[in-house]
């Protein structure tokens, strides 16, 4: 642990930012512990990436205070920079140049990078190590851009929606490595708006909407505090389904129990982290 | 994750940045790389002016009254200055500008490298293709269409401070072009266009003599046009002056006029230059 005192990779106290009459970004907090994966989830326009972005040091705030590292990312230096590792919403490699040039090309530009050849079979591009990045498919670009991220061996890795667009198996294959990351002691910050990646791969998240944080915890704490209630389904003698939502599921089924033999069609849920989600973030209807 | 997961980074963060000239070296050698692997672009910037000298050359090759050169004389040191300034302005111009918009800037940005490195890589590039181009266009010119090389040293120094400041010029207005285009998309017209406009009336593929002289002193606000003029002067006899403007050389306006080509260029730079178009923030 090097520049701040109280352990925090990423302290932000009242951030805010506007895009001329449109709030992107309305007073958000967050704290993010050194070694901690913390995912922020919320809908597209919610302003998870323009909050990554003013953490990244690549947009100006409106107002808040921001420091990452210990520094204002704002002010940001070279040694700073050496620091912080980014992969973006979107790729951005040269076309003309082989995984491998890029890669070792930019482990150049830090002071202690990663081993070039052990960061390419990591992200698993070991077999695509020579052909040149135009001709790679999405997600493997993808990857590469994870690849540049972490050369530098940061302490901090922002991501913002790293598997968008991949397919299953690959986004699989990413959680791997993203655990392999943090298992190194890499502090995260991802963004995501898929609820599966936040709650397989963040020790807490912090769910925003409409630029503001609306809740904050570990998913199971989220789903407990948001979702204590738990639904009942069953389908009645005349062949109708039921459903009803109660805190006291047990008798619920008790009194079940004494109208029928066995409970056609039985089936007792807690609410998901997506029910909560969606509670949360106002879009609830959209089921 | 607990605390003791947390690696020692104190070590890790000691290590020391590397220094802007290295870096710079290694960018120049990637962009050249780059550079070559792109076909179209070594045929856009590289193989036009080439293709350009052995067919006007070859079509007009009379020899001009008076002057004691002929036509295919006149469009070596014409298309040398073209060379010149398609390996620097357009190569830069349209190159940045698509390296923008595929934020491939922005990305190089969010990297420890200093902005140094990225501008020395870009002028190692300039460097080599244009010395490159030049020397083709050079042995072309020497071995099909009778250009004698000069055989006194001052001409040589007079060609020497002509092709760096020329190229330095060109090169520093292609990066402040750069960020014109909206799109890379758009750049190779944003970019080719007044370069083509620039080529006319700069006395690269018409004569000087025979160019109105409304066209030439607009051509004459911008630098190709003092550099067609210097490589004339170094390349051709002096009985060739009297196609000229002005009836001689002007080296000594030449050099001032390039020179503060330079500097405003530079200051375009320093002032519009961007790593990130708008939609980037």
């Amino acid at each position: 642990m090097t520049t701040d005192a109280n352990g925090l990779a990423v302290d932000v106290r009242g951030l805010r930012k506007q895009y001329g009459d449109v709030t992107a970004v309305d007073g958000i907090d967050l704290e993010i512990r050194r070694g901690e994966v913390f995912g922020l989830l919320g809908p597209n326009g919610a302003g998870k990436t323009t909050t990554v972005e003013i953490l990244q040091g690549n947009r100006d705030r409106d107002g808040g205070e921001v420091s990452v590292l210990g520094a204002d990312p704002a002010s940001a230096t070279r040694a700073w920079r050496s620091k912080v590792g980014i992969v973006w919403q979107d790729e951005s490699a040269p076309a003309e140049l082989t995984v491998r040039e890029t890669v070792r090309h930019f482990a150049r530009y830090y002071p202690r990078p990663r081993d070039p050849e052990q960061v390419i079979g990591l992200v698993g591009l070991g077999a695509k190590a020579d052909s040149r990045i135009k001709g790679l498919s999405g997600g493997q670009r993808r990857r590469l851009d994870v690849a540049l991220g972490v050369i530098g061996d940061p302490e901090l890795l922002l991501l913002d929606e790293p598997t968008t667009g991949f397919d299953p198996a690959a986004r699989r294959r990413f959680w791997e490595l993203i655990r392999t990351l943090a298992d190194e002691g890499t502090t995260i910050l991802l963004t995501t708006h898929y609820l599966e990646e936040a709650e397989e791969l963040a020790d807490r998240l912090a769910v925003v909407a409409k630029g503001r944080v609306v809740a904050e915890g570990t998913a199971a704490a989220l789903r407990d505090r948001f979702g204590s209630e738990a639904i009942v389904e069953w389908t009645e003698a005349d062949g109708r389904p039921r459903r009803e939502r109660t805190g006291t599921p047990t008798r619920t089924v008790t009194e079940l129990a004494g109208r029928f033999d066995e409970i056609p069609g039985l089936r007792i849920s807690r609410p998901t982290l997506e029910d909560v989600y969606l509670r949360l973030t106002g879009q609830e209807n959209a089921r | 994750m607990t605390t003791t997961a947390v690696r020692a980074r104190t070590e890790a963060t000691a290590g020391r940045l590397p220094g802007a000239w290295v870096l710079g070296l290694h960018r120049g050698a990637l962009e050249i790389r780059q550079f070559f692997r792109q076909r179209d672009q070594v045929v856009f910037t590289f193989a036009f002016p080439v293709v350009f000298l052995f067919l006007f050359a070859s079509i007009f090759h009379d020899a001009v009254r008076g002057a004691g050169v002929t036509a295919s004389q006149l469009y070596v040191p014409a298309m040398m200055a073209s060379g010149i300034m398609s390996t620097s302005f357009q190569s830069l111009g349209i190159s940045i500008a698509v390296e923008r918009d595929e934020k491939v800037l922005r990305r190089l940005r969010g990297t420890p490298m200093p902005p140094t490195a990225y501008f020395l890589g870009k002028i190692w590039l300039v460097l080599f293709t244009g010395v490159l181009e030049t020397a083709i266009l050079l042995l072309a010119g020497t071995t099909v269409y009778g250009v004698d090389l000069p055989s006194d040293a001052g001409r040589w120094f007079d060609f020497g401070w002509i092709f760096v400041l020329g190229l330095t010029a060109c090169a520093l207005l292609g990066i402040a072009i750069s960020s014109v285009p909206r799109s890379a998309k758009s750049a190779s017209s944003v970019v080719v266009l007044p370069f083509l406009v620039l080529q006319f009336v700069s006395g690269v593929y018409i004569s000087v003599n025979s160019i109105p002289d409304w066209m030439l002193n607009l051509g004459a606000l911008f630098p190709l046009k003092w550099l067609c003029q210097g490589l004339r002067g170094v390349f051709l006899p002096d009985s060739a002056k009297v196609l000229e403007q002005a009836g001689s050389w002007e080296f000594g306006r030449i050099a001032l006029v390039l020179a503060a080509w330079c500097v405003g260029g530079l200051a375009l730079c320093l002032l519009t230059f961007r790593w990130k178009d708008r939609r980037q923030g």
